[in-house]
């Protein structure tokens, strides 16, 4: 359990990745081109009114020394020149919060559309992908990573383009008062750029792997909390605190480095900037001895340099800022180019952009008769392995009722699940109807099939809610005789919230049968024309299965109807029975005929009633 | 909340913490030193016309220089190393906690509530402590530097600082006030897109089935706009926080050449103070944008805090018992596996109706004893009383002539081996599954439990056998093999106590039957509690209890049982009737 199958840890493809990221992130802000604008025009602004101000009040100061050295203070002239600083102030700060606004709002729609995306995606991952990857590294993606793109591209908007503007700025200042002084404070620029690439280098796969890692521990802990109850049973919470300890520290170890590395362009930019100063001043004060430069000139270079390194230092530091927001895009944008399932063939006007509108809208559908499923050789292994359903071809005629029975693990689920094309076809076909399975697109073709899974699934929601996903806006009527056909009605009544009795945590305060119940109740409500039942009530008891066996024969009355049950007795009145065996099928017929074969079916069958029957039958003509 | 949780992680490294205080004050130091020495480039080098102390000052600087680079990267590495290890601290603490709580009290909080709470809030408490430690001295240094100077100037003066003192603190005050209510809402709903997606991923098949792909991109939405309002909100009052500091610290200084100008006209004061005093204010400006990023962050940081702290507190319901172990047998576990229940009755909390009501029964060593009864009846409820997943609201549970109550819980747990309802496997490989029962177990052992749990051919048939991979709760396996896996994981501990949830529902007769067979040289000497639903299955236990609604109707053996019990009968019955004959 310390392996997880495949950690997709996107390591740092390198600065050609890194860069493609970047640009792919960008173009993700592509549609708010003119809100950039703005904000950069704010900034502009911002900045403009926030370097002039000074200056007025610089002016304003010299009002009151001529008033201390000329004699006339000109009380009026200060009240005017200091109102308008104070309206540029006023001015400085309005587009200042321009600013942070417009780009706050650009940074939270793209954050959106990231979670956006991450959602779509999941619907267009083939199941095999969910076999492969972690649920909690998924999760993380689309939490953690995009909320740490969110902040980043945040921070970096906002302060990049000050950090340019301000950089530029005093760049034309310095050009202007002194070109050559110009030129020596530009020394400083390779040096801070070779300190910036260098630590770059290193912090980057820092990045990458604190993201990933982060990841990771999501992972573990999404698994551990939700089997806790299983390693409480063992008494092994050490063996889990002993992985989640090792993630735990390599996400110390690795978040400590990319924060200590990044956290050490500031200061080591700032030593350039210094040893520039000091420069300047030796040579600086030199030169002034030997008459070359006056003092002024000295001191208003070197204010002007440390002005200039100021937003050198800040640039620097957001290098190592947008390194970990490319570590967290690359690992989004990893899920978000995951295979897909391939397109739907089918170029049917339903599909494409309006797919899911249309879709949801088919499956209130009145229920049309029939439906003729044909297998036809086919064959099929999970993730390309060794087939696990082999050369199987059977007819199952409109309306008729198919048992298909086996081992354990024979393939009885990996049928429905080719039937669902939920996996897809190494050879052979399927056909519905006379049309191939894959010539219809899937919702259409599952909007043909209700079913009823192995494994319970109940979701967050009211139970009314979870009845009711097999026919959204059903009526109040049709979810009752649902409910109470499949015996839910039974226990919901005892229940004190009743049908608004809100079901959490994986359903986790109903009984494994009462869930089963449910997901009959759906597929009951659901009233398609092909019915799959997968061990549909394999945690139901045999009393309540008499019960709803009248609901379950009616609800298969008219439709072709798989069934999968080890309970012979559920198989006994099928029409058609599939006996198979390390995925094939090794006899087909009705209950009679394979009874007297003599072969798979009849030993199946005597194992069933060879321990209890006697007994059971003499106390039966005992009462 | 969040101060109380710093200071207790933090008490751990106080030296690591002293080490960051005085390198950055060195480092701060260093900083204000440089000009000063500069000045003396000018007044003495200069002015003097002196080379040699030009030379000699520009290499006093060139010093300290590099003394500040170097004390500033140190406590850089400090703060980096402390705030990561207050993070991992917390989330250790957060995994430990969560091991202990029982599953009502995870459910109270949700899977993905807890997760994100040991990663994403976990990590704004690590920025705010990153940005603490590197503001730690700097800004308060800067900002009452700043005041002091100020001070020292001109006292009447000095009245604008101290009055926009209050003005930034009320602006402060009234933002974060505000924010905090939004990011406590900001992270339940990271919680809840957590939830959705997780829903999404584990109900893949069956959303697809139902082709409700375009509702759960409805519902996904609902609660994606939600979280994007929330994060607007927030980052707009942030984005708002700057600005507002801004004006009314330029605003004072528009104010204070304003009133200098007049106090100077007056001959109060100095011309020289003037020009001095803006550059003050212009520091005390910096010294509280510092702050000001760490106030933009605390807010989260103190939600985060105050979620992961409710965690913390919550005392798990069930937990060891407080005495000694005086009475406690030998060895790690109770040696004999009777289990009596002595009119035990259990609510589930909340609910009015009891799940089980007076339930009494012995089940001794070397018997099997089964559970049967209708759906809902309170048959997993009654094995989770045992391993005290539950504990009882009366009556008593005793293991050996332990009441259960009375067992570290460990040792309790090692007397029993539970197979659960719901075969659940982690993502890993068979063996490191199975070895969660037994960690010492050899691969000779897990081919025998295997063996025994009829589960040994397809294991073999996998590629890698024993070290193929599961994936996350065992998808990649047939329902049937994952309940063969967990039995067989169950029968490698050697427990006085065998516990079987339906746990041979999804195995076809042959194979339960056989898996029957292996089962009883096992568990010979154990005591074997199943429930089941198959009356074939129960022929010949010891004893049977016959659950009907939470109430034991009937315990007996399966013929005293068909001449007494009319719910067995009935059971028998409806076992027929779908037989046609069985
Ligand atoms: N997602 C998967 N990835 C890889 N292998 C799988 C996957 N699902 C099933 N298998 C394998 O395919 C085989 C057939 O499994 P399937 O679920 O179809 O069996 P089944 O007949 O339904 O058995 P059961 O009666 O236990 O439900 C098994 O050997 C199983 O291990
Ligand atoms: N966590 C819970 N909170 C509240 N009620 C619960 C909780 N878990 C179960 N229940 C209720 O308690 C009753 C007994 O549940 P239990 O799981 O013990 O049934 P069971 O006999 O095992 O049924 P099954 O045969 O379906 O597994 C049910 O009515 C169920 O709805
Ligand atoms: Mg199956
Ligand atoms: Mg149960």
């Amino acid at each position: 359990m310390t392996a997880p199958t495949a950690t997709t840890t996107a390591v740092s493809s390198g600065g050609a990745g890194a860069w493609a990221t970047g640009r792919r992130l960008l173009r993700l802000l592509r549609p708010f081109t003119w809100r950039m604008i703005a904000a950069v025009a704010a900034t502009c602004a911002f900045v403009a009114l926030n370097v002039s101000a000074p200056k007025l009040l610089g002016d304003a100061t010299d009002v009151v020394v001529e008033g201390v050295f000329g004699g006339t203070f000109n009380e009026q002239k200060l009240g005017a020149l200091l109102l308008v600083v104070a309206v540029m102030y006023l001015g400085a700060s309005a587009f200042s919060w321009v600013q942070g606004a417009v780009t706050a709002t650009a940074v939270q729609r793209v954050s959106y559309r990231l979670r956006a995306a991450v959602e779509d995606k999941l619907a267009r991952l083939p199941s095999a992908h969910f076999d492969e990857q972690r649920r909690g590294d998924v999760l993380s993606r689309a939490t953690n990573d995009v909320d740490n793109i969110s902040q980043a591209l945040n921070q970096l908007l906002n302060q990049l383009i000050l950090s340019v503007l301000m950089l530029l700025g005093s760049l034309s200042m310095m050009l202007w008062l002194s070109p050559i002084l110009a030129v020596i404070a530009l020394v400083t620029v390779p040096f801070s750029t070779v300190v910036t690439v260098l630590v770059a280098r290193k912090s980057q796969a820092h990045f990458s792997e604190q993201w990933s890692t982060t990841g990771e521990l999501n992972a573990h802990l999404e698994e551990y909390i939700t089997g806790h109850e299983v390693l409480k049973a063992f008494g092994r919470q050490g063996l889990a605190t002993e992985t989640f300890t090792n993630s735990n520290d390599r996400l110390f170890r690795t978040s400590a480095r990319a924060q200590y590395v990044s956290g050490a362009v500031q200061p080591l930019l700032v030593f350039v900037s210094n040893l520039n100063y000091i420069a300047v001043a030796v040579v600086g004060a030199l030169q002034v001895i030997a008459g070359a430069m006056t003092i002024g000139g000295v001191q208003a270079f070197i204010q002007f340099s440390r002005l200039f390194s100021q937003p050198i230092g800040q640039i620097g530091g957001m290098v190592t800022l947008i390194q970990s927001c490319i570590a967290s895009a690359e690992r989004v944008f990893a899920l978000l180019d995951a295979a897909e399932i391939p397109a739907d063939a089918s170029a049917l006007p339903a599909d494409g952009a309006g797919q899911h509108a249309t879709a949801d809208t088919r499956t209130s559908g009145a229920v049309a008769a029939g439906g003729r499923v044909v297998f036809d050789a086919v064959t099929f292994g999970y993730g390309g392995g060794s087939p696990v359903v082999r050369d199987v071809s059977f007819t199952a005629e409109p309306g008729q009722t198919v048992a298909i029975v086996g081992h354990t693990g024979a393939g009885k689920t990996t049928m429905v699940n080719l039937l669902m094309r939920f996996y897809e076809l190494d050879s052979g076909r399927i056909t519905i109807d006379g049309t191939d399975i894959t010539e219809r697109s899937r919702d259409e073709l599952r909007s043909m099939i209700g079913m009823v899974l192995q494994d319970a699934w109940v979701f967050t929601g009211s139970i009314r809610e979870n009845i009711e996903y097999g026919r959204p806006g059903a009526s109040e009527a049709e979810v009752l005789a649902a409910a109470e056909a499949t015996l839910v009605d039974h226990f919901v009544r005892s229940l004190p919230d009743g049908y608004a009795t809100v079901l959490g945590n994986d359903g986790d305060t109903l009984s494994q049968g009462q869930r089963q119940l449910i997901t009959i109740a759906r597929a009951h409500l659901a009233g398609r024309s092909i019915l799959v039942l997968d061990e549909a009530t394999s945690s139901v008891d045999t009393r309540t299965e008499v019960q709803i066996r009248q609901a379950m024969q009616r609800l298969r009355h008219g439709r072709t109807s798989f069934v999968i049950a080890h309970r012979l007795s559920t198989v006994r009145d099928a029409d058609l029975i599939l006996v198979m065996d390390h995925g094939r099928i090794v006899e087909q017929g009705n209950h009679h005929q394979l009874l007297s074969a003599k072969g798979h079916y009849s030993r199946l069958y005597d194992a069933q009633f060879a321990g209890g029957e006697e007994s059971l039958r003499a106390a039966e003509s005992g009462l | 909340m969040l101060r109380g949780m710093m200071m207790r992680l933090l008490a751990a490294h106080k030296p690591a913490v002293l080490a960051i205080v005085v390198l950055q004050f060195v480092q701060t130091t260093a900083n204000l030193f440089l000009p000063t020495l500069n000045a003396s480039v000018i007044d003495d080098g200069i002015v003097k016309g002196n080379t040699d102390l030009i030379l000699r000052l520009g290499g006093w600087m060139a010093a300290i220089a590099a003394v500040q680079v170097a004390a500033a990267l140190a406590a850089g590495y400090f703060s980096a190393n402390v705030a990561m290890k207050l993070g991992r601290q917390l989330r250790q603490e957060l995994f430990a906690k969560v091991q202990s709580l029982s599953s009502q009290e995870v459910g109270t909080f949700g899977v993905t509530s807890l997760v994100t709470r040991a990663t994403n809030d976990v990590q704004q408490i690590q920025a705010l402590a990153v940005l603490v430690f590197t503001m730690l001295v700097a800004a308060p240094a800067m900002g009452i530097g700043g005041i002091v100077l100020a001070l020292n100037q001109d006292v009447v003066l000095s009245g604008i600082v101290v009055a926009i003192v209050p003005v930034l603190v009320l602006i402060m005050y009234v933002i974060v006030r505000r924010l905090v209510p939004l990011y406590r809402q900001g992270q339940v709903l990271i919680d809840r897109i957590s939830r959705v997606l997780r829903e999404q991923i584990i109900g893949a098949n069956v959303i697809r089935a139902f082709v409700r792909q375009a509702h759960e991109a409805r519902r996904f939405a609902v609660v994606n706009r939600e979280l994007t309002r929330n994060n607007l909100q927030s980052a707009l009052m942030v984005a708002g926080m700057l600005p507002l500091i801004m004006i009314v610290v330029n605003l004072s200084s528009v104010a204070v050449v304003w009133f200098g100008g007049h106090r100077i006209q007056a001959g109060d004061m100095q011309l020289g103070s003037l020009t001095a005093f803006i550059a003050y204010i212009l520091q005390i400006l910096i010294a509280i944008m510092m702050a000001m990023y760490v106030l933009m962050t605390a807010p989260r940081a103190a939600v985060c805090a105050e979620r992961i702290q409710a965690v913390l507190d919550t005392s798990p319901a069930i937990a060891d018992p407080p005495i000694s172990r005086a009475g406690l047998p030998p060895g790690r576990r109770t040696p004999g596996g009777t289990v009596e229940f002595r009119d035990v009755t259990f609510a589930y909390p909340g609910a009015e109706a009891p799940v089980l009501e007076g339930i009494s029964f012995t089940a001794s060593p070397g018997t099997t004893t089964a559970i049967i009864g209708s759906t809902g009846s309170g048959k997993s409820t009654l094995l989770n009383l045992l391993p005290r997943f539950l504990d009882a609201t009366s009556g008593d549970i005793l293991i050996g002539g332990h009441n259960v109550r009375s067992l570290p819980l460990h040792f309790l747990r090692d007397s029993l081996s539970l197979v659960p309802q719901r075969a659940y496997l982690f993502s890993g490989t068979v063996a490191g599954n199975l070895r969660i029962a037994a960690p010492h177990a050899s691969d000779a052992d897990l081919l025998r439990a295997l063996r025994a749990a009829q589960a040994e051919d397809f294991v073999r048939e996998l590629p890698h056998g024993l070290h193929s991979a599961v994936s996350q709760g065992g998808t990649n396996f047939s329902g049937g093999q994952r309940q063969r896996l967990c039995i067989a994981r169950a029968l490698l501990r050697d427990a006085p106590v065998y516990l079987f949830d339906d746990s041979l529902s999804a195995l076809d007769y042959a194979t339960d039957a056989r898996l029957r067979q292996a089962l009883a040289p096992l568990t010979r000497r154990s005591t074997v509690i199943i429930v089941a639903e198959r009356i074939a299955t129960i022929l010949d236990a010891g004893l049977i209890l016959v659950l009907d609604q939470g109430r034991l109707v009937a315990q007996g053996t399966h013929t005293e049982l068909m001449r007494t019990s009319t719910v067995y009968q009935e059971i028998a019955a409806s076992q027929l009737a779908l037989g046609g004959r069985l």
